[in-house]
């Protein structure tokens, strides 16, 4: 009797160790394509601490590059940012973050304060399922699902991706216990250059009050910050396209928020001529996102205003992490000019 | 909450749980609130309905019960001054005292399911033919269709009839019967039960049974592995293929007929084997539905096969009243007087068939197709049965080869292929379009299409194709290993080896059933019933 009971027993751990198995081989890699699927997961790969770190949605890990940061000013700094991060993500992001270290200054990126309800399953796994297993990602799982998704899937993901066996291809099997680094710090390079502007007209807006729910979102980032003594910044990326479009009248209540609460706000889209963005040359994608290069020229402007308004110094004298932050400069460079 | 969701399987385990854990007079309760928590999580307004159900067969069976109690003291009291022919007299009065509350009973059960389920269906038909006059139309209420409706009014209906024939004692606790009516494993896709032999299982207590427990969960996984990998992957094929008939024609209907077979089969047979399962598991033994249908070398096998819950219903409660009923008596003695014995002795009993089939498919779906489905099926055996003289001479003509086992499965392939010709009504919905895509399997067959591309061309790629055939046959070989008694039964006897096929079964649902994102979230067919 007892050596069924211990054969029974084995047989289920060997079902649960292969299911494992099964559900690392399933999972999207994000090494080759939809590489940013790969950026939350990179943070815990991080062995120092930061004085500035960014969330939000693909405008932050596309337009500031921490190795930028890092050389002109020897300030450290971080994205935790993801493909169409929703405000609440960014929120939960935070909390994370503030597990593990405590910031001088969090920079937010207010274009996703559009969205006041769950998007798209796609990208909620890009966020999600990147985030280690915590109270905080069971809150930031619960408020991002859209209808069809349900939570047991985020617990083991097997649920979702099962019908992968169908397509599994070298870079499953290569990547099945490991992964490669493909941010630097968070920002995912784009070298290519494809300059101009796509011709499309922003449609009027239906409703021009930025949805309660994110706003709500924007305001407990905002206390969480004040709570634990940390700047906290709002920032929109410079844009150059109508797909995207930040509007007017979105603005203008971001501007009464800052004004209310006492935060700086800078809107990049105007001052894209004074940063020194040219859309010829700095888009990879005719003014959806910065490349590399408006990337670089952002985080340079930025940092300039990062030391004067908020007094950040260099930590360039700290040997150890100079050392570390050579060799992301490295790899940074060898990237870029490849 | 899907029997195959997440959620459906913490409720069971939550369920199951608590049944062994609370005093055993008391596990009814726990399968109660858990039964209307189930109805409940489905859709609160659902509960009106289920408890309508509940306190018109309560009343109408008490009223009964005590009518029929009455008249039996009545009887007992007066046995010596009553002569044998007065007592036959009172109670053939009292009989059809009885049988108006009963008709009043199923006039307000089956009046509900008619309102909720065919009032759309009839007004459509009135639209039509007030169309023919350009007459103004008639509005068609939108109404709710409570889930499992047809399941749990018949069950109940069957319970006051039994009640009425004296087979059964009404019950007296209202919240026993509640639980009767709603008995969650079986609430939404049957078997419909017996009140005679559900109805105590129900109440009485259960101590735990390891093996019932465990020949219950390997039934429950086994049913899993039918609806997730084997029907639910074939449904991808049927829903292109049904949904493009002007590209999918004849070649390709004869691939629905086979590819909706399999997933009617799985789909039900998957469903039953959780329902039964899950019920095993607690100790309740419910009553089988489907016996390997596709083995029958009939259309009357098939039927004693398949759905016998639902077929034992018809026969027990619709046909056999009707034909002993006096208007068939008379009918009868009519025909026969008229047309002749041979002929005439026939009238009654094909009449009694007619309705009993044009029930039957009614009872599937408020529909024509569904209608034609029920008609189609009579049909085919009322012919079978006048053939039957040809048959048996054939028989005799040539009994090795009637004997041998080709001619038996010739026969059981014959049967198989002409219960999913009629079954295609059911997902092309559409009777004349129906009927013209049968056309083109015979005007335009092309099979040469299959093989340059086209079994890929309707959603299912070759890796689904390796599913859906593994998967047939797997279920074919524990069919032929379970013939003489049941696989997941020989397996309980050898909990190590049932722990490894639980496991692996596990690991292949998980892997390979078409479930989640990317598929259509699937409720069982036999659901919409």
């Amino acid at each position: 009797m007892k050596k069924r009971i211990i054969l029974c027993i084995c047989m289920i751990l060997v079902t649960v160790i292969l299911l494992g198995f099964i559900q690392a081989l399933v999972q999207p890699k994000y090494m080759s394509a939809s590489r940013e699927g790969a950026l939350i997961a990179e943070y815990y790969g991080e062995e120092t601490s930061h004085d500035v770190l960014f969330v939000g949605d693909c405008e932050v890990y596309e337009s500031f590059t921490p190795p930028t940061l890092w050389e002109e000013y020897g300030i450290t700094s971080y994205i935790r940012g993801s493909a169409q991060q929703l405000t609440w993500q960014s929120y939960y992001l935070l909390e994370e973050i503030l597990k593990y270290e405590t910031p001088k200054v969090v920079v937010f990126n207010v274009l996703a304060l559009k969205y006041g309800e769950p998007q798209d399953e796609a990208y909620n796994r890009m966020t999600l399922d990147g985030m280690k297993l915590s109270v905080t990602k069971l809150k930031a799982i619960s408020a991002s699902m859209t209808e069809e998704e349900s939570f047991a899937s985020y617990l083991f993901p097997l649920l979702r991706f099962h019908s992968r066996w169908k397509e599994l291809g070298k870079e499953d099997f290569t990547y099945l216990f490991r992964r490669d680094t493909v941010s630097h710090n968070g920002y995912l390079m784009q070298t290519e250059i494809r300059g101009g502007k796509a011709e499309i007209t922003p449609s009027p807006l239906v409703d021009d009050t930025l949805p309660e729910t994110s706003m709500e979102y924007l305001d407990k980032m905002r206390a969480l910050c004040e709570e634990n003594g940390i700047a906290f910044v709002l920032i929109k990326a410079p844009t150059n396209d109508w797909k995207y479009h930040w509007y007017d009248e979105w603005d203008e209540q971001i501007v009464a928020y800052a004004e209310e609460n006492r935060l700086k706000y800078y809107n990049f889209i105007p001052l894209a001529d004074e940063i020194g963005i040219d859309w010829s040359t700095d888009t990879y994608d005719m003014g959806v996102h910065l490349n590399v290069y408006g990337a670089e020229k952002l985080t340079s402007y930025f940092g300039e205003l990062l030391v004067n308004e908020f007094g950040l110094e260099s930590r360039k004298n700290d040997t150890a992490l100079a050392e570390t932050w050579q060799k992301k400069l490295d790899a940074y460079y060898a990237e870029r000019n490849n | 909450m899907q029997f195959t969701s997440v959620s459906f399987l913490l409720f069971a385990a939550v369920t199951v749980g608590l049944y062994f854990s609370v005093p055993r007079k008391r596990q009814w309760w726990v399968l109660l609130a858990a039964s209307y928590l189930f109805y409940f999580c489905a859709g609160a307004e659902y509960l009106i309905f289920i408890l309508y159900t509940t306190c018109v067969t309560y009343l109408t069976a008490r009223l009964m019960q005590k009518r029929a109690d009455a008249e039996d003291a009545f009887v007992a009291a007066n046995r010596d001054t009553m002569e044998k022919s007065e007592r036959k007299a009172y109670r053939a009065k009292e009989k059809k005292k009885r049988l108006h509350i009963l008709a009043l009973g199923l006039l307000l059960g089956f009046g509900m399911l008619a309102v909720l389920k065919y009032t759309a269906f009839v007004l459509t038909g009135v639209n039509s033919f007030l169309s023919l006059f350009g007459t103004a139309r008639v509005t068609i209420p939108s109404l709710l269709l409570p889930l499992g409706i047809s399941f749990y009014t018949f069950q109940s209906m069957g319970y006051l009839i039994d009640v009425y024939r004296k087979s059964v004692r009404a019950e007296g606790d209202f919240f026993k019967l509640a639980l009767f009516v709603s008995f969650f494993p079986q609430l939404i896709q049957g078997p419909i039960s017996r009140f005679s032999s559900l109805g105590n299982q129900l109440f009485e207590p259960h101590a735990f049974d390891g093996f019932s427990f465990r020949a219950g969960l390997c039934r429950v996984v086994w049913g899993f592995f039918k609806k997730l990998v084997v029907a639910d992957t074939a449904m991808i094929a049927v829903k292109e293929l049904t949904s493009n008939t002007a590209e999918f024609t004849g070649v390709y209907v004869f691939l629905l007929i086979l590819l909706y077979s399999v997933q009617i089969y799985g789909d039900f047979t998957g469903g039953i084997d959780i329902t039964i399962g899950l019920s095993e598991m607690l100790g309740i033994k419910l009553a089988e539905n489907f016996d390997r249908p596709f083995s029958s070398k009939s259309t009357k096998e098939y039927w004693r096969r398949w759905h016998m819950t639902m077929g034992t219903w018809f026969t027990d409660y619709i046909f056999y009243p009707l034909s002993v009923s006096n208007s068939m008596q008379k009918l009868s003695k009519w025909s026969r007087a008229k047309l002749g014995d041979k002929v005439g002795k026939r009238i009654p009993v094909y009449l009694a068939t007619i309705v009993t089939w044009f029930l039957t498919g009614l009872w599937h779906g408020a529909g024509l197709n569904f209608i034609v489905w029920g008609l189609l099926n009579c049909l085919v055996i009322l012919v079978s049965q006048e053939l039957q003289p040809l048959y048996t001479g054939f028989h005799q003509k040539f009994p090795r080869l009637t004997a041998s086992k080709p001619w038996g499965v010739w026969q059981a392939v014959r049967t198989f292929l002409l219960m999913g010709l009629i079954r295609s009504l059911d997902c092309y919905r559409d009777v004349p379009l129906t009927f013209r895509l049968w056309g083109t399997m015979f005007t335009d067959f092309q099979w040469g299409t299959l093989f340059c591309g086209g079994l890929l061309s309707f959603g299912l790629d070759v890796a689904d194709w390796c599913v859906i055939l593994g998967g047939v046959l797997v279920i074919f070989l524990v069919s032929r290993l379970g013939k003489t008694e049941p696989v997941r039964e020989k397996l309980a006897k050898r909990p190590v080896l049932m722990c490894l096929c639980l496991c692996a079964l596990t690991v292949v649902i998980l892997l390979f059933g078409a479930y989640g994102i990317g598929y259509d979230a699937s409720q069982f067919i036999y659901n919409q019933f």
